[in-house]
């Protein structure tokens, strides 16, 4: 196979690029008259469908898939909301394509607002992203001058209005229900499903919430078709019936302990020794790597000896890890001790759990209290296996929380304590020497007492 | 009510019913016009939860709600007039985010959270920034300032008014 050329990053480095002036001189806007010109929306939902395009946000749904979700023939109103609320510890590709090429994400979203009927799109960014909210908005209102967004698109007869609505700085957002509630201006809670969004969704209505990425990936599709899509990634497990396969080129963010950080282009299956070596420059300092996170801190931890997990959707499953995520890979050198990397994973989610549902609110809170503890020297071998027993029951997966928050919190617990459970111990001993072994209730919660 | 008691100026009212179009909702204006408010007043006072509850038609305990569950808009007092986000999240601790934050706030003689004396400056710590090639990084107001160094820090806290 011919070295792969970047196309979701191919314009990010030149002049301008995120002004429509330069984006135009790209061939940018051509896909969408294109569409307008020959395409029906339903032409452009089986093509996106035919690409077998996952979304990019984390979950790996089929795209083509969610759009047919929606009730057909629909007489009210179609929502769209796009999800930029990108805060998963790592990940900042969406970031990158809203600074640097804010057209090619608003061109996909254009044909998909088109491909499933909405005339409304919201593009809800996280409060973080100061200079992609700036590049974001010149952007749409350049598409409003030239007559890409608002009535009767380019004399289609479509009319779509796209508009900013800016989050506050709560991860919980980027739950595609979370957002919706977030949108409506209440507690972001995610909702329980079923219904799904595309049933009923923002103000009730069918709604369809689709990744920054994802977005700019349907442009792509357009320009190039399902069979170049289908040609780049990693085809369906045939021994598994049910996997879609790992289609396209992904945007993957690499940081942590390697020499190069930064966000860079291959296609899906890339494994994590490629990316670090091939374009990360390395592990830093010469030193050796430890661990990794494989695609954002949720999808858990990778040890050294399995970097050569490939990152496309079915990968990191078979190393005992969540998925792919958003395929950000942090890098943690030898010198870092495992129980830090804990700690500093449960803080992260004790301070974002919504609260809405109690074994993540307390999980995550008593997780980090326990971790408190151990980075105290007061921490005793009993805890590892509470900690355990405390991943193993929040979730999804065990059926005891509304959403995935609390399975991503889980699985940095998990993966740290039974891949690295001797260096956990030896730390224990040697933190506590007189007490690591004790098994009664700590004392103080004894005085506290329940109830 | 007078319009000496009011907190919300005829300014911020024109720009949150600038809002109202957008949406098929009044309530979904609801982080809209609290943004509107602590842009100007870097805090969202009980009152302009009052008087914002009463231009959207929803109880003030709605927005009440709202407001407190993102940790972002203050309701006491001001944060300082630069409010500056250090992250914590794993990329810029593996980077020495930790130590920063600690550095930081003794340069400016704050606890974490805390606002120095003059109002020239809130230091707090932020999850993940979404700009971890840059670790570890601090967003200061509309400004990332990447792959921050103790003496840069320095600077940055030593050229505030």
């Amino acid at each position: 196979m011919a070295e792969f050329q970047p196309v979701l990053l191919a314009n990010i480095d030149k002049d301008d690029s995120h002004t429509l002036r330069a984006y135009e001189s790209f061939g940018g806007y051509a896909g969408l008259k294109r569409v307008f010109g020959e395409m029906s929306a339903n032409d452009v939902k089986e093509l996106v469908k035919g690409s077998g395009l996952r979304g990019r946000g984390g979950a790996g749904f089929p795209t083509g898939l969610k759009w047919t979700f929606l009730p057909k023939d629909y007489q009210g109103p179609i929502y769209f909301c796009c999800n930029a609320d990108e805060s998963e510890p790592g990940t900042f590709n969406n970031r990158i394509l809203m600074e640097e090429d804010p057209h090619q994400v608003i061109e996909g979203l254009i044909i998909s607002c088109f491909a499933t009927a909405s005339t409304t799109a919201y593009f809800y960014m996280r409060y973080e992203y100061p200079l992609a909210w700036k590049r974001m908005q010149a952007a749409i209102d350049e598409c409003y001058e030239a007559g890409y967004l608002g009535k009767d698109i380019l004399g289609s007869g479509y009319s779509l209005d796209l508009y900013l609505h800016r989050g506050a700085a709560a991860y919980i957002c980027g739950e595609e229900t979370g957002l919706i509630e977030s949108l409506e201006g209440k507690r972001a809670w995610p909702r329980i499903k079923p219904p799904f969004p595309a049933v009923e969704g923002a103000f009730r209505k069918p709604t369809v919430v689709n990744n920054v990425e994802t977005a700019a990936c349907v442009k792509q599709i357009v320009d190039r078709g399902s069979d170049w899509f289908r040609s780049i990634g990693v085809q369906p497990d045939p021994d598994n019936p049910r996997d879609p396969g790992s289609f396209g080129p992904k945007l993957y963010c690499l940081s942590g302990h390697v020499e190069k950080p930064g966000c860079y282009e291959a296609p899906l299956g890339l494994t994590v020794n490629e990316l670090i070596e091939n374009y990360g420059g390395g592990v830093w300092k010469g030193r050796k790597a430890k661990a990794a996170i494989p695609g954002g801190i949720s999808m858990g931890v990778l040890t050294a000896d399995e970097f050569d997990c490939p990152l496309d959707f079915a990968g990191p499953g078979k190393y005992g890890c969540l998925g792919l995520g958003t395929g950000a890979v942090v890098v943690v050198d030898e010198t870092v001790p495992m129980v830090d990397f804990l700690h500093n994973s449960c803080q992260f989610f004790e301070h974002e759990s919504c609260g809405q549902c109690t074994p993540c609110r307390e999980g995550t809170s008593w997780a980090l209290k326990m971790v408190n503890r151990i980075k105290a020297g007061k921490g005793r071998l009993k805890d590892l296996d509470l900690l355990l027993e405390i991943a193993d029951n929040i979730g999804i997966i065990p059926g005891t929380t509304i959403c995935g928050l609390a399975d991503g919190a889980a699985w940095p617990m998990k993966n740290a304590i039974r891949k690295f459970r001797d260096e956990f111990e030896e730390y224990l001993k040697r933190t506590n020497p007189n007490g690591y072994m004790e098994t009664d209730p700590v004392p103080i919660l004894e005085i506290i007492g329940a109830h | 009510m007078t319009n000496e008691e009011r907190i919300l100026t005829d300014e911020m009212i024109a720009e949150i019913k600038a809002f109202f179009p957008r949406y098929p909702s009044l309530q979904a204006v609801t982080l809209p016009a609290l943004h509107v408010v602590n842009k100007r007043l870097r805090h969202v006072p009980l009152q302009a939860v009052v008087e914002i509850a009463k231009l959207l038609e929803l109880s003030p305990a709605q927005v009440q709600d709202t407001l407190t569950f993102y940790g972002f808009f203050k309701q006491d007092e001001p944060h300082g007039r630069v409010r500056a986000w250090v992250c914590r999240s794993m990329s810029c601790h593996l980077r020495g985010a930790d130590e920063l934050l600690e550095h930081m706030c003794e340069k400016a003689g704050v606890e974490p959270g805390g606002t120095t004396t003059d109002g020239a400056l809130t230091l707090e710590f932020g999850e993940c920034l979404g700009a971890c090639e840059f670790a570890p990084c601090v967003l200061a107001n509309e400004t990332l300032h990447k792959c921050v160094t103790k003496e840069q820090a320095d600077e940055f806290v030593e050229s505030l008014e």
